[in-house]
C-alpha cells in the first residue's frame, strides 16, 4: 500500500458527462484515460507520477469493472512493452513512468513498438522530473521521440488542457500508427484545477476479448527486410499522417494578434510561465489575452513545418521558448526557416539561458531582452529605463545552510551506513557504489559514502570493475525496489557469473521506499491482486550466490557492522551479498500508529519507546550525530555560562526505534542516551511491581540527597 | 493550429497584480501539503480560481520542500496561474522554519514592496550545523536583520511550539497566522471551516489556528506569556556543609566583579561534582589568577579561568555519569518529557559500554598507573568490561550498582583517572601562567582551549589529541603580535570536523611562516 491513499479521490473518477472534476494534474489525467475508452494501463512509479501509479493501484476496483487491465509493471522497460498489444490490436493501451530516467530504461521496448508501428492507440504518459524539486540528472525526454519517430505532446499546463492532449494523444496515435509520449513537468503533475468530466467509456475491444481471437503478422515483427520497410513507412507514411492530423485537429495553438513585428514560438509546457513574463510587462491580461503573437506548441514532435512558416511570415524576429538542452526545437525551426528564404530573425538559447529550469525570473529577464532587441516599443517606459535601484538586502548565502534530502526520522537505512562508517574507519574507506533509491541519502554528510550511482538496480554492477578484488573489496549498496527492477540480473547475476570478489549490501525496506511506499515482490504485506512475500535472498540462492546473510533488524548496529566486517575480510573469494532488512519507518508508522491509539483507548497493554538525552552527561561533542543526521536528534542551546557548546538532545518526534543507542553502544560514544518506554495500560502486578520499585529507589535518592550537597533549580 | 481570438492592447502595468500569489517554504515532513490544501480549499469555497502546485518525491524527505499558490481575483473565472513563484513577485510568504524563511529571502521571494512574512522563529536544524564538532548552528539574528529589511509586514512567532502546545501540528498554527495577517481576503471563519471540513483532527487543529492566529494578531499577548521567571537554585543538604557552601560563596565576593557570575557557576559546577573541599581548591587555582589580573583586559582571564578551570575539574568519570543517572531530580525530569501519567510504568534502558580504560581510571592511583602501563592485564580488563550494556535503572537491579559507583566519589581523589586529570590540569595551568608574563591575550587564549576536550573514549582522545596539538601550535606563534589571533584561530579550526582536517590546514599554515 502506498505512502499516500487516493481511496477517497478515485470516486471522483466515476464523474459523468455534465459534472465537474476538482483536483490534482495525475487525476484528471486518470479520468481522461478512462473517458478515452482505454483497455489496459501500466508503468512504473518515480517521482513526479509516482501518484499516478498510486491512483491506479487504487482505482483497480473501478479499473476491473470497466474492463480495463491494470497491471504495476516490473519497471519501464516492462511497461513499455506492455504497449505491443496495442500493435496488432485496435486497443487503446497507456503507461507511464519518469522521465529521462524511466524513458532511458524503456528505451528499447519503445525503440520496436515506434519500428513495428501501432494499431491501437498507445500513449505513454512521461513526467519530466526536470528543474527546481528533481532527483536526477538534468536531461530530456525529447531526443527519445526523435530518434524512435513517436510523437511528443507537451500540453498546456492546466486540466482542460491535459485532459484533451490524452483524448487527441490516442486520436493521433491510431491516425499515425505511431506510439505517442504526453509529457508532464514535474508540476503539472500536482497542479490542481478544474475540468468538465464526460461519462468514462468502456473500451470497445477488451485485452481478455482479445485472447479469445489472437492476432499476428509477420511483417510487424523488427526483422529484416521488413525494419528496413517499416523506417520508411514512419518517414513515408506514419509522419505525414500525424502532421495531417495536428494540422486539422488544431493541437497547435495561436494566441494573440495576426499581425506584428515579433513573436514567441512556446513548448506548451511554458505557456504560463511566458504569459506571467508578458503580464508582468504588462504585454498580457489576467485571463492570457496577450499583445504578442504566440504559437504553442501543445505537440513538440513533430514540428508541423508550414504552420510554423505561416507564423513567421511577416516577423522581424521570433522567440523560441524551450527549455533544457539541447536545443531540439529551435534547431529544427532554424532549418526550416532556412529553407524557406524567410528573412525571420530566429532567438531563443542566444538569449535564453542555454541549461537550467526556466524560472519566473529566466522568462521575465529573457523576454524582456528579446522584447528590447526586436521590438522595444513594445515595452513599458520603467522595464526600458529603471529608476529605482532594487532595495539592498543583506545577503544570506553564508548563513542559510542547504538542506538536502535526507532519511526520515526512525529510517531503518540510517544504521546500515553507520555501521558502514563504523567499519571504515576501522578499516580504512573502500571502494563503495550507490544506487538509486533513499539509501543514495548515505553519500551525503554525515555518512559520505557512496561515490557514484549509475542507474537503477545498478550499484553493485557499477563495480564491476573492481570485481578481481584487491587489497579492500569493493563494496556496492542495492535497494530492494532496484534489485527487483533490474538488479537481480544485470547487479547480481553479473556478480555471480564474473565470480565477483566483492560485497553487496541490499536494503530492504519492504517497499518501493523513495517513490512513495508501493508493494513489490518482496514486500512483507499482504496484496490482494499482487504476488508479495517472495525473500530477496532466495532470488539470490536462485542465481547461485553462496555467501549470503539475512539481517532481519538494521537497528542491530553492532551485528551488522561485524557483518559487513567478516564480508570484507573472509577468504571466500566469490559474491558476498548481504540482505539488510527492517521495515520503512514511514510506511510502518502510518500503518501501526493508528493501531497503537485504538489499542491503547481500548484498554490494551502498549509499550511506546522514544529516547533521551541526558544534557548534563552529554558534552557537546556531536560525535552521536555523526552517525545519524536523524531529524529528531538535534541540539540544544543550554542556559549554562559554563557551555561553549550545544549539546545533543532529541525531539517529541522521536520513534524510539533504536539506532541512538545502539550506535552509542558499536561505536562506545557515550552514556547519555537513554530509551524510556511508557508502558500504557500495564498490568496489575507490573504496575505494583514498578510500585515497589520506584520507592525503594526514591528511598536511596533521597538517603543519598541529605548526605551531600544538593543544587536544585525551582521555578519562582 | 487553433486560433484564440483574444486581443489585448497594452496597458503599461503587470496585469497579474490582481493575482494572490501565495509561497509555503518549510521542510519535509512538516505538513506543508496540507497547509496548502487548507489555503487551496478557503479560496475555492469563496468563489475564487485558485490554483496550488508542489514538488512530490524522494527530493522532500525531510528536504526544503516549496508549495506555491495563486488566488485569482473575484470574478475572473479562468486567469492564467503561474506554476512556481518568481522573486520579486510574491504577496504572503510562509516559512515554516526560520532558516527556510531564510532561503525565501535569499532566493528574492521576500520584497519591501509587497511581500507579507510569516515565519515561525523554531530551528529544524539541517545536518550541517548538527555535526560540528564545535557549534555550528545558523545566525538566527542575521537572518532576522534581514527579515527586517526585506518584508513589508514581518509576522513571526514559534508556531511551532504553539502548535503542539495544543497537542497539533505546525500548518494549523500557520494557517491561523495567515487569516490573521489579512494578507488573503477572506475571514477567519472561511479558514475554519477548511478545517473542519479536512475531518482529520479537527479540535487540536482549530486549537492550534486560535493559537497561531493570536499571535499575529495580538502579538504582545503571546509574547508576554512564555516570559517564565529565571529558576532559582535552591541548596540543600547536611547543615554543615550548608555552612561551608555559604564561606565559599563569600569567598566570590573577593573575586573581580566581571568574573563573580562564572565562578559561582563553576563553583558549583565542582562542588556539585565533588564536595565543598573540592570547591575550595578551585576557589584557590582562581585567585592565583585573579591576583594576576587587572582592569586593563577586563578580568578576561580570571574570567576564562573560572570557567575553564571548573570544566577541567568536574570531568566526566564514571562516577559522575553513575552519579547523575541516579538522582531523583532526574527520574522527575523524564517522567515529565515522556509524558508519564499516574496510570502509566516506566521503563528506563541506560547505554553503557564501559572499556578497560574506564576500569582502571577507577583504581587507586598507583595500581590504576600500573595496569594501563600493562598491555596484558588492560587485555583482561577488556576480555572481562569492554561490552555493551543496557542497564534497567528502573529495576533494582540496574539502579542499585549505578548508585554504589555514584557513590564512589569519596575515593575519585585516591583514583587513577584523577591523577590523570590533575596531572593534566596542572600542565595546563603552567602553560597558561607562563604565556601570561609576555602575552595576557595568548594566556586567555591557552585558558579557552579546554573547550576541545569532550566527549568519551576515542572522541575524548581525539579531543586530547587536538588539545595538544593546538598547545604546541600556539608554542609556535608565542611572542609574535598576533599571537592570539592565531590561537582564537587554530581553536576555531580545531571545532571545525571530526578529523581535524581543518586544523592540520591551519597548523600548516602556521608552520610555513614560523619554521
Amino acid at each position: 500500500m502506498a505512502e499516500r491513499s487516493f481511496k477517497r479521490e478515485v470516486e471522483d473518477l466515476k464523474l459523468g458527462k455534465g459534472d465537474t472534476f476538482t483536483g490534482e494534474g495525475i487525476l484528471a489525467i486518470t479520468k481522461a484515460l478512462l473517458e478515452s475508452g482505454v483497455g489496459y494501463v501500466g508503468g512504473y512509479q518515480g517521482a513526479p507520477i509516482s501518484h499516478l501509479m498510486d491512483v491506479l493501484a487504487d482505482a483497480e476496483e473501478l479499473l476491473t469493472e470497466l474492463g480495463v487491465r491494470y497491471e504495476a509493471n516490473a519497471s519501464e522497460a516492462a511497461a513499455a512493452a506492455m504497449l505491443a498489444a496495442s500493435v496488432h490490436y485496435p486497443i487503446r493501451g497507456a503507461v507511464t513512468f519518469k522521465g529521462p530516467v524511466g524513458v532511458n530504461v524503456a528505451s528499447d521496448a519503445l525503440a520496436n513498438l515506434s519500428s513495428s508501428g501501432v494499431n491501437g492507440g498507445a500513449l505513454i504518459i512521461v513526467g519530466e522530473d526536470y528543474g527546481e524539486g528533481s532527483s536526477i540528472m538534468q536531461e530530456r525526454s525529447h531526443g527519445f521521440a526523435m530518434k524512435s519517430q513517436f510523437w511528443l505532446l507537451d500540453p498546456r499546463p492546466n486540466l482542460p488542457s491535459i485532459v484533451k492532449s490524452v483524448k487527441q494523444g490516442f486520436e493521433l496515435s491510431e491516425a499515425s500508427n505511431s506510439p505517442v509520449m504526453l509529457m508532464v513537468r514535474i508540476r503539472s503533475c500536482h497542479v490542481t484545477g478544474q475540468f468538465d468530466t464526460e461519462d468514462n467509456v468502456i473500451p470497445p475491444l477488451s485485452v481478455r476479448d482479445a485472447l479469445s481471437n489472437p492476432q499476428s503478422d509477420f511483417s510487424r515483427v523488427v526483422l529484416p527486410p521488413f525494419s528496413y520497410k517499416q523506417e520508411h513507412d514512419k518517414i513515408d507514411n506514419r509522419w505525414p499522417a500525424a502532421e495531417k492530423f495536428i494540422r486539422e485537429n488544431g493541437m497547435n495553438e495561436m494566441f494573440g494578434p495576426d499581425t506584428a513585428p515579433v513573436g514567441l514560438v512556446v513548448q506548451g509546457g511554458m505557456f504560463n510561465g511566458v504569459i506571467r513574463a508578458l503580464q508582468r510587462l504588462g504585454l498580457a491580461d489576467i485571463e492570457g489575452r496577450s499583445a504578442i503573437p504566440i504559437y504553442c506548441l501543445n505537440v513538440t514532435y513533430p514540428l508541423v513545418q508550414d504552420e510554423f512558416l505561416d507564423f513567421a511570415k511577416g516577423k522581424d524576429a521570433l522567440l523560441i521558448i524551450e527549455e533544457g538542452q539541447p536545443e531540439f526545437i529551435e534547431q529544427n525551426l532554424a532549418t526550416h526557416l532556412l529553407r524557406s528564404g524567410l528573412t525571420t530573425k530566429l532567438h531563443g538559447k542566444d538569449i535564453f539561458p542555454m541549461a537550467g529550469e526556466y524560472t519566473g525570473q529566466v522568462m521575465l529577464d529573457s523576454v524582456t531582452t528579446f522584447l528590447k532587441q526586436a521590438a522595444p516599443e513594445f515595452l513599458p517606459g520603467q522595464v526600458r529605463a529603471p529608476n529605482a535601484p532594487p532595495p539592498d538586502i543583506p545577503d544570506l548565502s553564508e548563513t542559510v545552510p542547504i538542506r538536502p534530502p535526507g532519511f526520515c526520522t526512525g529510517c531503518p537505512e540510517r544504521p546500515i551506513f553507520a555501521s558502514m562508517k563504523l567499519v571504515e574507519q576501522e578499516l580504512g574507506k573502500h571502494q563503495i557504489s550507490g544506487d538509486i533509491g533513499c539509501h543514495l541519502f548515505g553519500s551525503l554528510p554525515p555518512f559520505e559514502i557512496g561515490g557514484q550511482t549509475m542507474g537503477y538496480g545498478l550499484g553493485p554492477a557499477s563495480n564491476a570493475a573492481f570485481d578481481g578484488g584487491g587489497e579492500r573489496r569493493a563494496v556496492s549498496f542495492l535497494g530492494d525496489g532496484g534489485f527487483w527492477h533490474n538488479g537481480l540480473s544485470s547487479s547480481i547475476g553479473n556478480m555471480v557469473y564474473n565470480q565477483s570478489d566483492s560485497v553487496a549490501i541490499i536494503v530492504d525496506n519492504y517497499y518501493s521506499a523513495a517513490t512513495g511506499g508501493q508493494d513489490l515482490m518482496s514486500s512483507r504485506a499482504d496484496n490482494p491482486t499482487k504476488a508479495t512475500n517472495n525473500p530477496i535472498s532466495k532470488a539470490l540462492e536462485g542465481v547461485g550466490v553462496k555467501w549470503i546473510r539475512q539481517i532481519d533488524n538494521t537497528y542491530e548496529v553492532g551485528k551488522l557492522r561485524d557483518t559487513i566486517k567478516e564480508a570484507l575480510t573472509t577468504d571466500y573469494n566469490g559474491p558476498k551479498v548481504i540482505v539488510a532488512s527492517s521495515e520503512c519507518m514511514l510506511n510502518k508508522q502510518r500503518r501501526e500508529k493508528p493501531l497503537r491509539k485504538k489499542a491503547i483507548s481500548e484498554g490494551r497493554r502498549v509499550e511506546a519507546p522514544r529516547f533521551g538525552v541526558d544534557e548534563d552527561i552529554c558534552t557537546g561533542d556531536h560525535a552521536c550525530i555523526r552517525l545519524s543526521g536523524c531529524p529528531s536528534l538535534s541540539l540544544k542551546t543550554l542556559d549554562d555560562p559554563l557551555r561553549d557548546d550545544p549539546v545533543a538532545s532529541i525531539d517529541h518526534t522521536c520513534v524510539g526505534c533504536g539506532n541512538c543507542g545502539e550506535v552509542a553502544d558499536a561505536a562506545v560514544l557515550c552514556p547519555s542516551f537513554y530509551r524510556a518506554d511508557v508502558v500504557h495500560n500495564p498490568t496489575g502486578w507490573e504496575a505494583r511491581k514498578a510500585r515497589f520499585r520506584r520507592s525503594v529507589i526514591g528511598w536511596l535518592q533521597n538517603r543519598r540527597a541529605t548526605k551531600q550537597l544538593q543544587f536544585q533549580e525551582v521555578s519562582q | 493550429m487553433t486560433r484564440h481570438e483574444m486581443l489585448f492592447t497594452p496597458q503599461g502595468n503587470d496585469s497579474a497584480q490582481a493575482i494572490l500569489k501565495l509561497v509555503i517554504m518549510a521542510v519535509g515532513g512538516q505538513g506543508g501539503g496540507v497547509l496548502t490544501n487548507w489555503v487551496e480549499a478557503v479560496a475555492r469555497a469563496e468563489g475564487r480560481a485558485v490554483q496550488a502546485t508542489s514538488v512530490a518525491g524522494v527530493a522532500q524527505r525531510t528536504g526544503a520542500t516549496i508549495y506555491y499558490i495563486e488566488i485569482g481575483p473575484q470574478g475572473i473565472d479562468a486567469p492564467i496561474f503561474s506554476l512556481a513563484p518568481a522573486g520579486g513577485d510574491v504577496d504572503v510568504l510562509v516559512a515554516a522554519e526560520w532558516m527556510e524563511a531564510g532561503r525565501a529571502i535569499q532566493r528574492g521571494f521576500v520584497t519591501p514592496d509587497r511581500t507579507t512574512l510569516i515565519a515561525s522563529t523554531h530551528r529544524a536544524l539541517a545536518v550541517s550545523e548538527k555535526m560540528e564538532p564545535g557549534n555550528g548552528i545558523a545566525s538566527a539574528e542575521e537572518v532576522m536583520a534581514a527579515a527586517e529589511i526585506a518584508a513589508q509586514r514581518l509576522l513571526v512567532a514559534d508556531m511551532e511550539k504553539l502548535a503542539v502546545d495544543q497537542g497539533s501540528v505546525i500548518s494549523a498554527s500557520l494557517l491561523g497566522a495567515i487569516a490573521g495577517s489579512g494578507a488573503l481576503p477572506f475571514k477567519a471563519e472561511a479558514f475554519r471551516d477548511a478545517i473542519r471540513a479536512s475531518g482529520k483532527g479537527v479540535e487540536a487543529s482549530l486549537r492550534a489556528f486560535e493559537a497561531g492566529l493570536a499571535a499575529v494578531t495580538e502579538p504582545t499577548k503571546v509574547e508576554a506569556a512564555p516570559e517564565a521567571p529565571k529558576p532559582q537554585t535552591a541548596i540543600t543538604g547536611p547543615t554543615n556543609a550548608q555552612t561551608t557552601w555559604e564561606a565559599l560563596t563569600a569567598r566570590i565576593a573577593a573575586l573581580p566583579e566581571p568574573a563573580r557570575d562564572m565562578a559561582a557557576a563553576g563553583l558549583q559546577k565542582v562542588v556539585d561534582f565533588q564536595d565543598a573541599a573540592y570547591g575550595a581548591t578551585y576557589l584557590d587555582r582562581l585567585d592565583r589568577f585573579a591576583a594576576k589580573d587587572n582592569d586593563a583586559h577586563g578580568f578576561e582571564l580570571t574570567k576564562e579561568a573560572a570557567k575553564y578551570i571548573a570544566n577541567a575539574m568536574a570531568y566526566d568519570d564514571v562516577i559522575r555519569v553513575a552519579d547523575r543517572k541516579t538522582r531523583g531530580a532526574r527520574s522527575a525530569r523524564i517522567d515529565g518529557e515522556m509524558g508519564k501519567g499516574e496510570a502509566q510504568v516506566l521503563q528506563l534502558t541506560e547505554f553503557f559500554h564501559p572499556r578497560a580504560e574506564e576500569i582502571a581510571g577507577l583504581l587507586p592511583a598507583k595500581l590504576g598507573a600500573k595496569i594501563e602501563n600493562s598491555p596484558k592485564w588492560m587485555a583482561r580488563l577488556d576480555r572481562w568490561f569492554n561490552k555493551g550494556r543496557r542497564i534497567r535503572t528502573d529495576t533494582l537491579r540496574g539502579f542499585i550498582p549505578l548508585y554504589i559507583i555514584g557513590g564512589l566519589r569519596r575515593w575519585r581523589l585516591k583514583t587513577r583517572r584523577h591523577a590523570v586529570e590533575a596531572a593534566h590540569l596542572d600542565a595546563w595551568l603552567t602553560t597558561v601562567t607562563h604565556h601570561l608574563t609576555t602575552d595576557y591575550a595568548l594566556a586567555v587564549e591557552t585558558l579557552r582551549c579546554r573547550r576541545l576536550i569532550k566527549g568519551y573514549s576515542d572522541t575524548h582522545a581525539r579531543g586530547l589529541s587536538k588539545f595538544d596539538r593546538v598547545i604546541d601550535g600556539m608554542a609556535l606563534v608565542a611572542g609574535r603580535d598576533d599571537a592570539a589571533d592565531w590561537a582564537r584561530r587554530l581553536r576555531e579550526a580545531a571545532l571545525k570536523d571530526e578529523a581535524g582536517k581543518t586544523l592540520e590546514g591551519a597548523l600548516q599554515t602556521i608552520r610555513s611562516f614560523t619554521s
